[in-house]
Formats: structure tokens, C-alpha cells, sequence
């Protein structure tokens, strides 16, 4: 019993660990007041250019950081038309998604000969505490995990700590909610929203990288499926905070681990059918309360100075 | 009017930067960027046989677009296309086989239901957002999901499963492609070989889908622009408390709205299904009809024609574009879905357009 309440926990980390860093990358950019949609094509591109790092390099952190540099270079992009160009942000972001995974599969049809996936890596992430704890226990199921679910817990812990505890969080909070005011104060709006959207395409990268360095070994076209949209749903259900998007990704994929576990069991249901529960679980936990209100005053509207 | 003409101005300024952005990609990656146009073009053009498969590409991009775009215009953000056309599929695959029906009333009847269905899937989104404040963002991705999901258990039913992750194809009287089983036959062979242009064409699956979907452009058109329920949907989009003020109910109109929405997209389903696939198989991922349908709507300045148009476009592309990766070219296929979104980026900034028309404009006063 103990043991599967681990090995279902232990699941619920690994699958919450992309989303994770994609929907804190979705709350850093729209809490300075830019919508970002693109973070489906942040996490495929992240992913393809970490496993094609991490292949050449033979180095799995190397490859991690080139996701987060990788993305957040495509960050750039949603910025320039979001903050330089007074963009529509919602069509920013669309286009952001094509281009994301279009640019992750040519570039891995160029780099390995033609095939749309990469090839694997020889080493992966690292586990966290490999050998502390027996193989199968309790402990080693929920504690053992890769370093990069503990890296995006703690990317939590600090984004929270920035937003709400040091003075740059509260100039990104006031360029959200109020840029004119911001503004007025001296603070610099695009500044600001550069660095925001940058580094939530740097973060979803990550995740995009957790994803195919840890979770799998390699870039494949399927490999993001989705992944991001739901992590954008997670920030919105997390009500557009790093702990509300943390809570969110970890719900999310708890209903996932449960599905994986049930499949395990003898219970006959169909694997199809369990697959919808984490959906249809999100939308009644949804119709429960009204989420739209918090949404940071001025997401999705351009910055113009008189 | 000169609102409409600087909105064409941008999109075909982006299409241009497009194709642009995509050669240069191209050139630095080390094909050749006008051979590979010039084998796309020759891949849309080149034959009927391949302008009808460009056509059958573009199809269901045109609905799914059309889809998108109705719901924008009422300022809904529906990316659930993509789930609303899934359940669209299902219900046809299903009724084209258990259902038994004369010729021409089974797939009226099946087209029907599909976009129902559609609609009442769309329909959702629209009552969540209604009754409980639930963004419609996240409804339709999570409905999406539900939809994939389901899909991929219907073909896992006992009765409707052909062979593994096959489900049996719809009974020849629900089909709706044009010269089904009598270009086969003997008879029809020997017409066609009278007829080379028809002989080429008809290797495809021609269909009259593309037909349903100029109606359907047609009758979104009329409805926008032409009805009370067209224009009491626009005021919502364009400002919801004035139009609340004016008496307008905005909550039904969400629902409304999300239905003909999901309708569109659902009769896209059903018409994938008729017309092309005429069964269900498991999917190991999102199709995309939804999705490149939101580029669809945007590429056609959210207006019914522009829909048509640029879905048509897209539909060309995507099948010119699958021609690039094949000797002597080898280039990667993507290339168009790179060159879509720089598309779709460049008309997300009108301003970055007229910087550039003023600095142009700027550059030949000096001369």
C-alpha cells in the first residue's frame, strides 16, 4: 500500500515537472502584462535543442541549459512584437507556436540526417539521490527523482520569493497591473517586459529540456503533445501565481499518476477512458469557482508611452 | 474601406515576408530556396490530380477557420476547433457504419448530426464560460483532451473495430465522394480514360466537401453580417458591457456563439470522415485541424472570404510543402509551418508594417 502511495506520487512529480517550469514561465510573462500563448512551441523547441546538446555534448546539463538558452531566443521573438512592436499578443504567441515546433523539426531533419527525432542521449539527468534510499521504497520512489523536478520546485520557491518579497517583484507586479503608473515611477515598462517574456521562454525551454533529457532520451515530434496549453491552463486555474500554477501542475499530475496506477491494477477500466479523467477532473474543479478575475489588470494590452 | 484595404496590405505584406524568412532558412541551412518554391508550386499546380489534393488538403483548414474566426468575431477565443472537430469525426465514423440509410439522405443526415454534435461540444465551452466564469481557454483545451480521448476509445469498441486501432469504414452509402465506386468499375474507367483531365483528378479523393465548405463560408457571412443575431454576436465582441447596456443577453450569446462555432468544426469532422478517411483510427497525437485553423482565421483578417482563401492557401502549402522532402530537393517539410507562423507573427504587429512603409516612404523623399 505504502509503496504505491509512493510509486503514485513518485509518477506525479515526473509528469508535473515539465508543466511546471512552462507554467511558471507563463506567470512571469503575463504578470508583467504580456499574454503568452507560445509556450506549447517554447517547450517543443526547448526540448528538441536540449536533447540535441545533450547528444553532441555527451553532457545532459549542457543540453539543459541550450534548452533554456534556445527558447528563450524564441522568447525574444514574442517580445519584440509584444513590447517593441505594440503586437497583438494572443497572435504573437499563435505564431510562436508554429514556429517553435516547425524550427525544432527542421533543424533535427538537418542535424540527424533527415530523421525527425534525435538521436538518443547517453546520459541522462541525473537522479537526485540515487542509492539513499532501497530501490522500490517509499522514500526512494517520492524522494529519488530527477534533478530537474527538484530544480523546478525550487524555480517555484524563488519566483515566489522575487514576486512577492523583493522590490524587482514588485515593479514586475506594478508593470501588470499599472504600467502607466509604473512608468510614472520611473520604472522602465519594456525593460521589464523584455526580461519577463525572455525568461519565460528561457523557463519553458527547461521544461521543454526536462522533458526530453530526463523524462525520455531524445526530440520527437510527438514527444510535446499539448503540454504546453495544459501548463497554460494550469497557470490560469493557479490563478496566475507561482504557487497557484505549482498546485495546479502537481494536481495535474497526480491525476495522471492515478490513471498510470489504475492501469497497473487489476481494475478493469478502460486505459482510454482513465486517460480523460485528469481533463474532466481540471474542468469540474474549474466550474467550482470563478477563475477569470485574477487575471493581472493589464495582461495582453500594449504599453504605449504619450 | 481604408481599414479593410491597410488589413489586406499587412497580410499580404506578411505573406511576402514569409516566403521571404523561409528561403533565408532555407539558404542558411543549405538547400536551395528557389528550387524548393519552384517544387512547391509545381507540387500545388503541376497536375489536376495534385490542385484537387490541394484542395481536399484545404477543406477541413477552411471549416476549422472559419470556426475560429466566427468565435473571435464575437470576442470568444476558441481553440477547441481541434476537439470539436475530433467529435464531429467520431459521430460520423459511427453513424456511417451502424447507421443504414438510402444514398444521398445518409450522409445529409450524418453531416447533420456531426455538426450538432460539434456544436453542442463547442456549445459547452460557451455554457461553462456563461453559467460559471470559466475561461474559455482552458474549457476547450481541457475538451480537447475529453474529445482525443474519446476518439481513441471508440475505436476500441467490440463492434466497431476492424482490426487493432482500425475501426470499420462507413457503409458505402454514407460516403460523399463524387464517382465513389463507379470510377472503379469498369464502365467508369473507360469514361475516364476518354477524359484524361477527370482520369488525373479523380485519383484523388474527390469529394464534395469543398462545396459544403463554400456554403458554409457563404452562410457565416450571411449571418455575421446580414442578421440581428449576427450583429447583437458582433457588438459582444466589440465592446460586452455596451452591448449588455443595450439589451443585448451576453451570456446566451456566449453560448450561441460557441455553438455555431463548434458546428463549423464538427461538420469539418464529419466531412474529414465521409469524404476522405471514411474511418476512425487511433491517434498518437493532436491531428491539427483546430489548431492550424486559428492560423487560418488570422491569415483571413477574420472575415468568412478571408477564411476561404487563406485556408486554401494553407491546404496548398501543406501539400506543395510534403513534395520538398523527396529527392533532388530533401528539404524539410516544416519549412511551411515556419513560414505560416512567421506569417501569422508578422500580422500580430500592424506597427512594425507601417514603421517600415514610413521608412521606405522617408527614404524616397531623400532621393
Amino acid at each position: 500500500m505504502i509503496g504505491s502511495l509512493g510509486f503514485v506520487l513518485g509518477t506525479t512529480l515526473m509528469y508535473a515537472t515539465p508543466l511546471i517550469y512552462a507554467s511558471l514561465g507563463g506567470v512571469i510573462s503575463e504578470r508583467s502584462g504580456v499574454i503568452n500563448i507560445g509556450l506549447e512551441g517554447l517547450l517543443a523547441f526547448g526540448a528538441f535543442a536540449g536533447a540535441t546538446v545533450g547528444y553532441y555534448t555527451g553532457n545532459p546539463w549542457l543540453g539543459f541549459i541550450a534548452g533554456g538558452v534556445g527558447s528563450g531566443l524564441i522568447g525574444l521573438i514574442h517580445a519584440i512584437s509584444s513590447v517593441t512592436f505594440h503586437g497583438d499578443q494572443v497572435v504573437s504567441g499563435i505564431a510562436i507556436n508554429f514556429i517553435g515546433p516547425g524550427l525544432a523539426i527542421f533543424l533535427s531533419r538537418k542535424f540527424f540526417s533527415g530523421a525527425a527525432m534525435t538521436i538518443p542521449v547517453e546520459y541522462k539527468i541525473p537522479k537526485f539521490l540515487p542509492g539513499v534510499f532501497p530501490k522500490y521504497s517509499f522514500l526512494d520512489n517520492l524522494l529519488n527523482q530527477d534533478w530537474t523536478t527538484v530544480i523546478a520546485i525550487l524555480c517555484a520557491v524563488v519566483m515566489w520569493f522575487i514576486l512577492y518579497k523583493t522590490v524587482l517583484g514588485l515593479r514586475i507586479l506594478s508593470v501588470g497591473e499599472n504600467p502607466e503608473a509604473a512608468d510614472t515611477l520611473g520604472i522602465s515598462v519594456r525593460k521589464i517586459r523584455y526580461s519577463c517574456v525572455i525568461m519565460s521562454g528561457v523557463l519553458a525551454g527547461l521544461g521543454g529540456a526536462s522533458m526530453s533529457l530526463a523524462v525520455a532520451s531524445n526530440f520527437f515530434p510527438t514527444l510535446i503533445s499539448g503540454h504546453g496549453f495544459i501548463a497554460l491552463a494550469a497557470m490560469i486555474f493557479g490563478q496566475w501565481k507561482p504557487h497557484g500554477a505549482l498546485g495546479a501542475c502537481l494536481i495535474f499530475g497526480l491525476a495522471q499518476a492515478l490513471v498510470i496506477f489504475l492501469g497497473s491494477t487489476s481494475i478493469s477500466i478502460s486505459s482510454e477512458l482513465l486517460s480523460m479523467m485528469p481533463y474532466i477532473l481540471t474542468l469540474v474543479i474549474l466550474l467550482g469557482f470563478v477563475s477569470s478575475a485574477n487575471a493581472p489588470a493589464a495582461d495582453g494590452q500594449p504599453y504605449e508611452k504619450e | 474601406m481604408s481599414k479593410k484595404k491597410s488589413t489586406l496590405t499587412i497580410i499580404l505584406f506578411s505573406v511576402l515576408i514569409g516566403f521571404l524568412a523561409g528561403g533565408i532558412i532555407l539558404k542558411l541551412a543549405g538547400y536551395r530556396p528557389l528550387e524548393t518554391y519552384l517544387v512547391m508550386l509545381k507540387g500545388i499546380f503541376g497536375s489536376p490530380k495534385f490542385m484537387s489534393y490541394s484542395i481536399l488538403k484545404a477543406t477541413p483548414l477552411i471549416l476549422t477557420g472559419l470556426s475560429v474566426m466566427f468565435a473571435f468575431r464575437t470576442g470568444l477565443f476558441n481553440i477547441g476547433a481541434e476537439g470539436q472537430f475530433i467529435v464531429g469525426a467520431i459521430t460520423a465514423a459511427m453513424l456511417g457504419y451502424y447507421l443504414h440509410l438510402p444514398y444521398v439522405i445518409h450522409p445529409l443526415v450524418i453531416l447533420l448530426i456531426a455538426t450538432f454534435v460539434g456544436g453542442l461540444w463547442g456549445g459547452l465551452a460557451g455554457f461553462f464560460k456563461a453559467r460559471f466564469g470559466v475561461n474559455e481557454v482552458i474549457s476547450t483545451i481541457m475538451l480537447n483532451w475529453v474529445a482525443f480521448y474519446l476518439s481513441n476509445f471508440v475505436v476500441t469498441i467490440e463492434s466497431f473495430v476492424k482490426r487493432i486501432n482500425v475501426s470499420y469504414s462507413i457503409q458505402p452509402t454514407a460516403s460523399i465522394r463524387i464517382l465513389g465506386e463507379w470510377k472503379t468499375s469498369d464502365a467508369g474507367r473507360a469514361w475516364l480514360m476518354e477524359h484524361p483531365v477527370l482520369f488525373d483528378m479523380f485519383k484523388s479523393q474527390v469529394n464534395v466537401g469543398v462545396i459544403i465548405a463554400i456554403l458554409a463560408v457563404v452562410i457565416s457571412g450571411f449571418i455575421l453580417n446580414k442578421t440581428t443575431l449576427g450583429y447583437s454576436l458582433k457588438a459582444v465582441g466589440y465592446n460586452k458591457y455596451a452591448a449588455e447596456f443595450g439589451g443585448i443577453d451576453v451570456k446566451r450569446n456566449m453560448f450561441t456563439s460557441m455553438f455555431i462555432a463548434g458546428s463549423i468544426s464538427g461538420l469539418a469532422g464529419g466531412i474529414q470522415v465521409l469524404g476522405i478517411s471514411h474511418n476512425l483510427s487511433t491517434l498518437a497525437a493532436m491531428e491539427g485541424f483546430g489548431f492550424d485553423g486559428i492560423a487560418v482565421a488570422l491569415m483571413g483578417a477574420n472575415t468568412p472570404i478571408g477564411c476561404l482563401l487563406s485556408g486554401l492557401f494553407f491546404g496548398a502549402l501543406k501539400y506543395g510543402g510534403s513534395k520538398i522532402q523527396t529527392p533532388p530537393i530533401n528539404a524539410p517539410s516544416e519549412t511551411v509551418n515556419i513560414m505560416v507562423g512567421i506569417i501569422v507573427l508578422f500580422i500580430s504587429m500592424p506597427k512594425l508594417i507601417d514603421v517600415l512603409k514610413k521608412s521606405i516612404a522617408a527614404r524616397k523623399k531623400v532621393k
